[in-house]
């Protein structure tokens, strides 16, 4: 039973996210004034790719994508099934790190270029997902999922300060303007295409799917914050994600790209302050 | 299954141009014309792409670039010769650098005359090139 849920998890995970990217696009489009694609455009567009021919720089670069989509499904699997978001937000790293390696390893220099820029944005978001992870246990006592979402009193009360410093570096990880340094959803803002140039057919089709995992693991990082014991609350906290998601949609046709020395002083000044100054007053209160 | 034909991606190549019919691929992207409705993206990236569009004529100095564009497609793929001057050199046919049209250097599926080809004309052009994506997906 319980292998069947996990199972649940891991297939039912990319149709959500690839319907929010569905819908990213489609609002997108509309901000911009166009029609836009079909809801399912970002499925057609990955069985698309799966029917192409893959181009095999060397046999490296394209195992680097399976592993890395391997730890963002683990990841995405502890999270939604009430697991240690510690071991998740490790997982996770460790996936982000494959896909760097993956760039590096094709030795284009388009991919060096995007990998360079990835593993700048690790640098840049990963201390806030780190502080998240420390405010959470500190509000509830328990790093576990199922714990944090059972309080009586939702994490958000806690951790404002946390939660905004959160929402600024889901940016990066939902790839979106300014912060969308190594690979972006938009052609004709790129360096060919970042991170991807050098992969193609099956190896750009387990990419995407490997960012719809991420976009699911971004918003159940912002769910955790509402979710508590009173059945109500998993409502609000589901509205609460797609209102972020719709943000982040609008901060990223509203935005240029910044340069990544913006990126990563903003990041870390936004983490430095809200991030420790919430955790410093709430260990005056705890 | 013809998902090929839902999700065109396109690269766009420049021969020898006046720039004209670049402005008119172009126009294509706008709010206008939207041409992601039918999920067409311009891509920068050859290996990401299924239709090679290309504007202009071919001269002795991008013979091998467009030979490379083309050989660096993942298959199935298809070429678009967007204008007079890609279709059969046009008015500088007679020119001393000019080649002539596309065909002369890659095999094009679809010629989509005009000077400048109109934004209609090409996207015409692309659906027609996406049965001719989808025969050759068949035959693979």
């Amino acid at each position: 039973m319980n292998i069947l849920i996990l199972i649940g998890i891991a297939m039912l995970a990319p149709v959500a996210g690839g319907l929010l990217t569905g819908i990213d696009r489609i609002i997108s489009a509309r901000l911009q004034g166009r029609q836009g694609p079909p809801l399912l455009q970002p499925f057609y567009d990955v069985l698309k790719l799966c029917q192409k021919e893959s181009i095999e720089v060397n046999s490296m670069h394209r195992f680097f994508v399976y592993i890395s989509l391997a730890f963002v499904v683990f990841t995405t699997v502890i999270l939604l099934s009430g697991g240690d978001i510690l071991l998740a937000i490790f997982a996770l790293t460790l996936g982000s790190v494959f896909f760097v390696l993956g760039g590096y390893a094709s030795n284009s220099p388009y991919n060096t270029i995007g990998s360079e820029r990835e593993l700048l944005q690790i640098m840049a978001y990963e201390p806030m997902v780190l502080l998240t992870c420390v405010g959470l246990y500190y509000a509830e006592n328990s790093f576990f999922v199922k714990d944090i979402v059972a309080a009586q009193t939702p994490s958000i009360v806690y951790l404002p300060g946390v939660f905004f410093g959160l929402i600024f570096i889901l940016t990066f990880k939902l790839r979106k303007s300014p912060f969308d340094l190594s690979m972006s959803h938009h052609g004709h803002q790129e360096i060919v295409k970042g991170i991807t140039t050098e992969y193609s057919g099956k190896d750009l089709a387990v990419i995407e799917v490997t960012h719809w995992y991420e976009v699911i693991i971004a918003l159940a990082l912002v769910y955790v914050f509402f979710a508590t014991a009173a059945p109500m609350s998993h409502v609000f906290a589901v509205i609460v994600c797609l209102l972020v998601y719709l943000l982040e949609i609008i901060i990223d046709n509203g935005a240029a790209r910044v340069k990544w020395q913006q990126a990563l002083k903003s990041a870390w000044i936004v983490t430095g302050i809200m991030g420790t100054v919430n955790l410093i007053i709430l260990s005056f209160f705890k | 299954m013809s998902v090929v034909k839902k999700s065109p991606w396109i690269l766009h190549y420049d021969g020898t141009s006046c720039n004209g019919c670049d402005i008119e691929v172009l126009a294509c992207l706008t709010p206008l014309y939207d041409v992601e409705r039918f999920g067409i993206i311009n891509t920068g990236n050859p290996k990401h792409a299924d239709i090679l569009l290309i504007t202009g004529s071919v001269n002795e100095q991008n013979i091998p670039v467009v030979k490379q564009l083309y050989e660096q497609m993942p298959d199935p793929k298809a070429v678009v010769a967007v204008g007079i001057c890609a279709t059969s050199g046009g008015i500088f046919a007679e020119c001393y650098n000019v080649v002539g049209g596309v065909g002369k250097v890659i095999p094009v599926d679809v010629y989509v005359p005009g000077c400048a080809a109109r934004p209609e004309s090409i996207i015409d052009g692309v659906v027609k090139a996406l049965d001719i994506l989808e025969e050759k997906r068949k035959k693979r």
